[in-house]
């Protein structure tokens, strides 16, 4: 898969790879046939593979959340494409309280092999409902796992692994980073739930997924004109949270500082300050420090720039965590 | 390799199935009073008298909600908006339910009626501010008994039933429209609007603008029915009107209304219309429709079906028609000038409104913000 692939391209291969490997695997959502979504993430899917497997089905997403999961018990492997962050709500019961939960109450008769995609995150300029981050939402339901990639790579193979694993997964994709593009290696590199150092540092760790990884590297980047070698981790797993990797980090940095686009309060930076604190206590030379979205609904487009987290908020959060 | 399930065979529909196709097609039942050529024709239920000054004025309404729809189009195109729902070809159902309302009654709006909100004399410069991305909403909804736009579909068919059942309550002769698509209509919130309107007989009209199209999906991928028969089996009565006569939409909706509020109960109307246009400003519509299906639609026009009417009946002269022709400059004029010089909100809007008193975390992250920002004054970027 040489050259370069757009985030878009790669999740699309990644469909047709899962399309191809297994018979039982099915797409649904709104749009995803003829027009290949909104986002073309499943472009050409229905033409190559039929109506049965890659399946328009009506505007309702609890009944697509509900009839996958039935799928699933029929032995099915459903991929189910949200059109938008802000339209899985209809869905979240069946999630949470019906797909989380199956495997746990057949004790373990039963497996929830269902991959929910959806587009995530703001800084499209979208009308509301576009531009949500509700990840904690889904990481804070046990029996789910969530994920997010942050590059082209990880889209694809990372998706594969989400569609092959027995358990639900959240699939975030970065909607603002569809168009970005990156080189797709030959396999994997790494197990789904593993974090990743995608720069080393040493003076403070930047810890972000999705959308805020390009973010933290541009901010890492303009720190090291100022002398600052900054450590940025790609989180990549959402839950479970690979904290071994982030203790090694913290343990040699001293400084931690979180990068979200959901709002700071009880978003996942919380529990990572929390359990790193606990971790690495006597390591840390400062508090860590969350930078995020604010307590308020997400802004009309024309200032969305001033509630999403960019190099020069990451930044002054990196002077703070130092002057400690 | 590309495998096929073999679940194909299955394929065909159970006897006694209406064929999906019936579904999106004009039945015969289709309520209409006047005709694409222009001729008007009765219908024993739905008797409607208009005087020619209501007819000038519908064909006002018409044309001048068009030419808003079309200057906010080509602005999104000049990057004055960051998106926009067009209503061209819809302008009849909207113009015809919106003005069977009275003053008292409520509207509850998806994200495409523009018409509805002009009938509702909302300014139509508010209607921009959500698309330009200044806004989450823009006016105050019990001014003009016009709800906010919704974009989560179907949410609001739930609104408008709990407040009809208000009304119920308060014991008023008021009535709720809410509107929305033939895509929603799948959702389970409008499936539960029907369920509460029916067993709290509430004064609701359902107005479903079936307009063929939900993004890309057609009616058959919503239903194997016509969706006005959907009401029956939640107990009340449903009706397919010409969603492109305005004049059958003006009598189907106001004897629902009337129907609503005098204590008999909700009402489904389905609008038989077409999304003329493509579902936003973001979408391409050559990827999944043929134009022919579009041209087919160009011959039932609401607009040219009134203006002919006028004209055979010698209702409209050329003075009215150029009178109408220079509102409608004049109102494209004061849209485009409004909209170039609607000012960039303040970020600090952010933290505006988030709960009716203050709030600690709110306040704190908004003394935070500012600080920061001000820790730039004076800096070059
Ligand atoms: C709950 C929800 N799911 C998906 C969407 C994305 N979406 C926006 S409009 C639309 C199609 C709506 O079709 P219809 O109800 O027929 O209304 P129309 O746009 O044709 O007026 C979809 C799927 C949404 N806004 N809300
Ligand atoms: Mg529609």
């Amino acid at each position: 898969m040489a050259g370069q692939l757009s985030i878009a391209k790669a999740l699309n291969g990644a469909l047709r790879k899962s399309l191809e490997n297994d018979p039982k695997t099915v797409l649904m959502g709104e749009d995803i046939g003829k027009l290949g979504g909104v986002f073309r993430i499943t472009d050409g899917l229905q033409k190559d593979f039929g109506d049965d497997r890659v399946m328009d089905t009506p505007l309702a997403e609890s009944g697509i959340m509900g009839t996958a999961i039935g799928l699933a018990l029929r032995g099915y492997r459903p991929v189910v494409e949200i059109q938008f962050d802000g339209f899985v709500y209809p869905a979240f019961d069946q999630i949470v309280s019906q797909l989380a939960k199956m495997h746990a109450r057949a004790l373990g008769h039963v497996k929830m092999p269902v991959t929910v995609r959806i587009p995530f995150g703001g800084g499209i300029g979208a009308v509301e409902h576009h531009s949500e981050s509700h990840e904690a939402y889904f990481a804070h339901t046990a029996g789910l796992r969530v994920v997010s990639p942050s590059n082209a790579h990880d889209a694809h193979w990372m998706l594969r692994q989400a569609i092959e694993s027995d358990d639900p997964v959240i699939f975030l994709e970065p909607k603002r980073r569809y168009w970005d593009k990156g080189e797709v290696g030959e396999d994997p590199m790494l197990p789904l739930h593993s974090a990743r150092i995608v720069r080393p540092g040493t003076d403070a760790t930047l810890i972000a997924y999705g959308p805020m990884v390009k973010v933290c590297q541009e901010a890492a980047q303009a720190a090291e004109e100022d002398g600052r070698h900054l450590e940025v981790v790609d989180l990549r797993s959402l839950s479970p949270i690979d904290f071994p990797t982030l203790e090694e980090s913290l343990k040699r940095t001293g400084r931690g500082i979180v990068v979200h686009e959901a709002p700071v309060f009880l978003g996942l930076g919380a529990e990572l300050a929390a359990r790193l604190t606990e971790r690495c206590f006597y390591h840390l030379e400062a508090p860590i420090l969350r930078v995020g979205g604010y307590h308020a609904p997400y802004p009309p487009s024309r200032v969305e720039e001033t509630y999403l987290p960019d190099l020069d908020r990451v930044l002054d959060a990196v002077d703070r965590a130092l002057a400690y | 390799m590309t495998v096929k399930s073999t679940t194909r065979a299955r394929k065909k529909a159970a006897p006694g199935v209406p064929d999906k196709a019936s579904a999106g097609s004009a039945a015969p039942e289709l309520v209409q009073l006047l005709t694409p050529e222009g001729e008007r024709v009765e219908h024993p239920d739905y008797p409607l008298t208009v005087t020619p000054e209501e007819l000038r004025a519908l064909y006002r309404d018409l044309v001048l909600v068009r030419r808003f729809d079309a200057e906010a189009t080509s602005l999104q195109r000049q990057g004055e908006l960051g998106l926009w729902a067009s209503l061209l070809g819809q302008e009849a159902a909207q113009v015809g339910s919106g003005r069977a309302m009275r003053p008292g009654d409520y509207a509850f709006p998806t994200y495409r009626e523009h018409g509805v909100a002009w009938c509702r004399d909302v300014d139509p410069l508010n209607l921009l501010g959500m698309f330009r991305g200044v806004n989450n909403g823009g006016w105050d909804p019990n001014e003009k008994n016009f709800h906010l736009y919704t974009i989560v579909i179907g949410a609001q068919t739930l609104h408008a039933t709990g407040y009809a059942m208000g009304i119920t309550k308060d014991g008023t002769d008021d009535a709720v429209i809410a509107y929305f698509g033939d895509g929603a209509s799948s959702q389970g919130d409008v499936n539960e609007a029907f369920t509460f309107a029916s067993v709290y007989n509430s004064p609701v009209v359902f107005f479903c603008q079936n307009n063929q199209w939900a993004i890309s999906e057609p009616t058959t991928v919503q239903t194997r029915i016509p969706l006005y028969r959907r009401a029956s089996g939640f107990g009340f009565p449903g009706v397919r009107v010409d969603g492109n006569d305005v004049l059958a939409c003006l009598a189907v909706t106001r004897w629902a209304l009337d129907r609503a509020r005098t204590g008999q109960g909700p009402v489904l109307v389905e609008a038989f219309t077409y999304r003329m246009g493509a579902h936003t400003t973001s979408d391409d519509p050559t990827r999944y429709r043929q134009s022919e299906e579009t041209e087919a639609w160009k011959a039932k026009d609401p607009i040219l079906r009134l203006k002919a009417h006028l004209e055979k009946e010698g209702l409209g002269d050329e003075a009215f028609f150029a009178e109408v022709e220079a509102e409608s400059e004049k109102l494209g004029l004061r849209v485009r000038e409004g909209v170039r010089s609607m000012p960039d909100p303040d970020p600090t809007l952010i933290f505006d409104h988030v709960y009716t008193e203050q709030h600690p975390l709110v306040d704190e992250e908004r003394a935070e913000y500012e600080a920061y920002a001000a820790s730039f004054e004076g800096e070059q970027h």
